[in-house]
């Protein structure tokens, strides 16, 4: 351990690992596969007999070839080059980035788990259908609507579930011709507008007022007989809760659209205000945020989607059912969409949400929620006195469970970067903010500590910035050409995309001859 | 306060009162309720929301497992389901791999320079799936095999201009419940072609009779979902470029160690399902979606998903990794995305590649013959059986076939009940979703199944249908 200051400083591992393709020797094996019974192959003949000459794989694929030894400690060394969770402080903004609890994973990796096919006879299933049927109650109970369905694979979709259930609705009543248009705040994720354009419609912005809230005036104006829908992350990118809710929903629904809630910071109202109580019509759960289960480097996530009793009938199939004995899949839905994928959802990941929620509680998840928001706005306390940082939209209201800060002036007084602050603070073993987002605050800096880190954790993030803007006024460069403790230094991120220059896969290596 | 009185949660480390109370007063508050003031007073929850109190981990550990014993496990009853998800042996290096709390517990790779672990593993992902497919670009992952399918359609659309794909008759009834979700909004239109009822391959005529200018993209699946190999593969891709459509294969990747990889064949585009490259059933998911096309720029920038690739350092002193081509992405281009994906299977597919790098050349050709050898070895003996044809379709079978029940006097319901009580699950029922093909079963035999275990389903099958049991 080193320190800089008062504050630690970390390094992370570096294997200088090579690519797979590179290690090994012709001819090594990773695994033996059970040997064919020598009668079996007599009855069977020679596999190439039954399949014809014109479909056989006349080379082998061009696999590495390593022992079983070299295998394990190449993903081992990468392993040690990544950061998780479970390495410290995870602030990504909108992220929910919190604690995964162990026991869950134990239960999710069981023999009782994995061994399940999805069509297994219903007989043999009571256990875990009674689990995923509980879980969907709880869901519906939490975000106050009629039904939960629990087969999207992430969040985004199951905003493409949500955006083609508005479709269903409108083409329900015989009004899809003419509702053509979503609404989306210029502070929305990404995957919103990109999930509006995915069902088939043209996405209206509207812009935040001063408060960083809907402008209700751009909204009433943007609103008509075109409107499908509006898409609202509620609180909102910034953290700020939208007060408006009552106003906005009612404009919405005079108008004849649907409220949809994107549910990406559900965490910091669990227990203490319900999206359905709002009047949101369609609302998704980010399963890997706000329900504690890892996030895998990308995935498996989870992103259930509850709805109003009114567009329950378009909920895609299966549906569980239960008559009070037994539970069984219902495939009988007539209005219902369709299928968004195969089968009925990620339900080992399912399975832990289930036991997180059993170990939280009604009362421990509003326990989250809370420490959450006391989380953030300790934090956004704690940086407001940190020179070249601000926090925009105004310090009256409370955040929720983030806050979103400007590098602005940082930026403009010594040309140091959120970037340059974001490749910083991995130079202190922390992990950085979500930048450059949401798009209304420049240089912006999101940042959602969640319930699960601790004070001194949170101490030692605050503290680190500090040491970043002392660093920038005196000695710019060190942050400019960080990071400098990690396995590797700022990459070259033009290059991986320029079509001259971008190596996609081993193979487009080779034949370009070097990275 | 909760029941924890002093205590904090014990994934809530602030939770502690002292901490909390000097947290606030840092804030300047004196209840933590003052920071929901601007949450209008009509929508505060007034109530503790109707949900059980907290367990201990104990407590909840035995709740769950004793839900879960309420369920019979293939590792209970000797199983013949396939269709979309298979059983195959999860080699322990596969699982450790993947339970390195680094790569689990972290997210999307947004910031390199820390995760470069993950980066590379999922390149290595990318660029087994090219060797193992015979393309030279492929995602590092989408929900599914049927959602692949969906996003495949809406890139063929995009790139032809054009609105209309065809995809066989035979093809999983979810992939195609799935597709039709995903085209409807982008206004395409999806056609089915008929097949030979003699061997189930696609009918060339029927598709020369559906095929037009308007055709974005033919689709097949191979091995097809009822098992068989679809052996006119390069006249059913010449017939689709001969009309400047796309030619879309999707494939079990268990297959690709034998059969011809469709870069091959002339596939411009190919999906399939990830998961029996070492991952778990899990009840369905998570499952693990394939991606992956030729490499000309056109066809790349019109991608869905995350793609990593190979670059430097700013300094050029050393080789890293780093997502490309984001400018596709919903985070940069918003409503002009080319999908709205974001999170995705990453250590599902990583999972497959420390499953690919263990098999290897040999291991994935071994894995085939083995998959191939055991399937036509259960296909002979449950032909042998008076009443039972299997497989309906005279063509090679790779992992699953089919079995009719019609001679026999007996509905595949029936029978699948009676082997129950002997301790076997049988195959998917798929009468319903066939009509044409009667009482028929679809069968899926992996390298898992061993001789005495596939002469037993034999046996209690013989028994079955004799009335004995």
């Amino acid at each position: 351990m080193f320190w800089l200051g008062d504050v630690k400083m970390v390094k992370q591992a570096d294997w200088s690992e090579p690519v797979i393709f590179e290690l090994g020797r012709k001819g090594r094996r990773g695994h033996i596969l059970p040997a064919v019974e020598e009668e079996v192959k007599q009855v069977v003949g020679n596999v190439d007999t039954i399949i014809p000459e014109n479909m056989q794989r006349k080379s082998k694929p061009k696999l590495p070839e390593l022992s079983e030894v070299e295998v394990a400690r190449h993903y081992i060394r990468l392993s040690q080059m990544n950061y998780g969770v479970d390495s410290g402080l995870y602030p990504l903004g909108s992220c929910t980035m919190k604690y995964n609890p162990k026991i869950n994973e134990s239960l999710a990796n069981s023999k009782a788990m994995n061994m399940l096919h999805p069509y297994q006879d219903e007989n043999t299933l009571q256990g875990i259908l009674e689990i995923l049927y509980r879980l969907e109650c709880w869901l519906a109970e939490i975000t106050g609507t009629y039904e939960v369905c629990l087969q999207p694979a992430a969040g985004a979709h199951g905003e493409f579930l949500g955006t083609s259930l508005i479709r269903a609705y409108h083409k329900f009543n015989g009004e899809l011709e003419k509702r053509r248009e979503i609404i989306v705040p210029d502070s929305a994720h990404g995957t919103n507008p990109a999930s509006a354009s995915m069902a088939g419609f043209n996405v209206v912005v509207v812009p935040s007022d001063k408060d960083g809230c809907v402008n209700i005036e751009a909204l009433k104006e943007a609103v008509s007989e075109r409107t499908a829908g509006l898409m609202l992350t509620n609180p909102n990118t910034l953290g700020i809760f939208e007060k408006n809710i009552e106003e906005i929903a009612r404009i919405i629904h005079d108008a004849g659209g649907l409220l949809y809630y994107d549910g990406a910071n559900l965490n910091a109202i669990l227990g203490k205000v319900r999206p359905g109580d709002m009047g949101f019509d369609i609302v998704h759960m980010n399963i890997h945020k706000t329900f504690s289960t890892p996030h895998g480097g990308g995935g498996p996530g989870s992103g259930p989607v509850g709805v109003s009793e009114e567009l329950a009938k378009f909920l895609p199939v299966p549906r569980i059912v239960f008559n009070g004995e037994r539970y069984r899949l219902d495939y009988d839905r007539p209005h219902s969409i369709g299928k968004i994928r195969s089968f009925y959802g990620n339900v080992a990941v399912l399975l832990k949400a289930y036991a997180y929620i059993l170990s939280l509680g009604n009362e421990g998840l509003r326990e989250v929620a809370e420490i959450s928001v006391l989380n953030a706005n300790y934090v956004a306390e704690k940086l407001k006195g940190i020179k070249g940082l601000t926090l925009p939209y105004g310090d009256e209201v409370p955040r929720k469970h983030e806050c979103v800060f400007s590098a602005k002036p940082l930026e403009r007084e010594t040309g140091v970067s959120a970037l340059d602050v974001a490749k910083r603070l991995l130079d202190y073993g922390l992990h950085a903010p979500t930048i450059y987002f949401p798009l209304i605050v420049d240089e912006a800096l999101m940042i959602e500590p969640t319930e699960t880190f601790e004070k001194e954790e949170l101490d030692r993030f605050v503290e680190a910035l500090r040491k970043i803007s002392e660093e920038a006024y005196k000695n710019p460069e060190v942050v400019l050409k960080a990071p400098h403790n990690t396995a590797v230094s700022r990459l070259d991120e033009v290059k991986a995309s320029h079509p001259r220059t971008m190596i996609l896969s081993w193979k487009m290596r080779l034949k370009k001859g070097g990275e | 306060m909760n029941k924890l009185g002093k205590h904090n949660h014990p994934y809530i480390p602030n939770s502690q009162p002292e901490i909390k109370a000097e947290m606030m007063k840092t804030i300047g508050i004196k209840d933590v309720d003052e920071l929901y003031l601007d949450v209008p007073e009509r929508y505060r929850l007034r109530k503790l929301l109707n949900i059980p109190r907290g367990m201990s981990e104990f407590e909840v550990k035995k709740h769950v497992e004793s839900l879960l014993a309420k369920n019979k496990t293939c590792a209970e009853m000797l199983t013949f389901l396939g269709a979309g998800c298979w059983p195959h042996y999860v080699p322990a290096v596969v699982k450790e791999i993947v339970q390195r709390s680094e790569l689990l517990t972290s997210y999307t790779p947004y910031q390199p320079e820390v995760s470069q672990g993950m980066l590379q593993a999922l390149f290595e992902y990318q660029s087994m799936i090219c060797e193992l497919t015979g393309m030279e670009v492929a995602n590092c992952s989408m929900y599914d095999w049927a959602s692949a399918l969906g996003e495949a359609a809406r890139m063929a659309s995009r790139l032809t201009n054009k609105n209309e794909i065809l995809v066989p008759r035979v093809i999983h009834p979810e992939r195609l419940a799935t597709l039709r979700v995903y085209a409807e909004p982008a206004g395409i239109t999806i056609k089915q072609v008929a097949y030979d009822a003699e061997t189930g391959q696609l009918s060339l005529e029927d598709l020369k009779s559906k095929i037009s200018e308007k055709t974005a993209a033919v689709y097949v699946e191979n091995p097809s979902y009822l098992g068989f190999v679809e052996t006119q593969v390069e006249d059913i891709g010449g017939e689709a470029h001969a009309n400047n459509a796309l030619f879309i294969v999707g494939v079990d990747p268990t297959s690709l160690g034998i059969l011809k990889p469709p870069g091959d064949y002339g596939a411009d585009i190919v999906v399939g399902e990830g998961q029996p490259l070492g991952n778990p059933m899990n009840f369905g998911g998570p499952l693990l979606g394939i991606f992956a096309c030729r490499g000309d720029l056109k066809m790349v920038r019109q991608m869905p998903g995350r793609i990593i690739g190979m670059t430097t350092t700013k300094d050029g002193n050393r080789r890293a990794f780093c997502m490309a081509l984001q400018t596709r992405e919903q985070h940069i281009r918003r409503e002009k995305a080319t999908s709205n994906i974001c999170t995705n299977e990453a250590l599902c597919a990583v999972a497959s590649a420390v499953y690919m790098a263990l098999l290897g050349p040999e291991g994935m050709r071994e894995l085939g013959e083995t998959i191939m050898y055991k399937a036509n070895y259960a296909m002979r003996l449950l032909s042998k059986i008076q009443g039972v044809k299997a497989p309906v379709f005279n063509s090679p079978h790779f992992k699953e076939f089919t079995v009719n029940f019609d001679e026999a006097g007996l509905s595949v319901k029936e029978a699948h009940e009676k082997l129950l009580k002997l301790g076997i699950h049988g195959g998917k029922d798929v009468s319903k979703e066939f009509p044409e093909l009667g009482e028929t079963a679809l069968y899926c035999v992996t390298e898992i199944h061993s001789k005495e275990e596939i002469e037993r389903l034999a046996k209690s099958l013989e028994d079955v249908l004799a009335g004995r049991c």
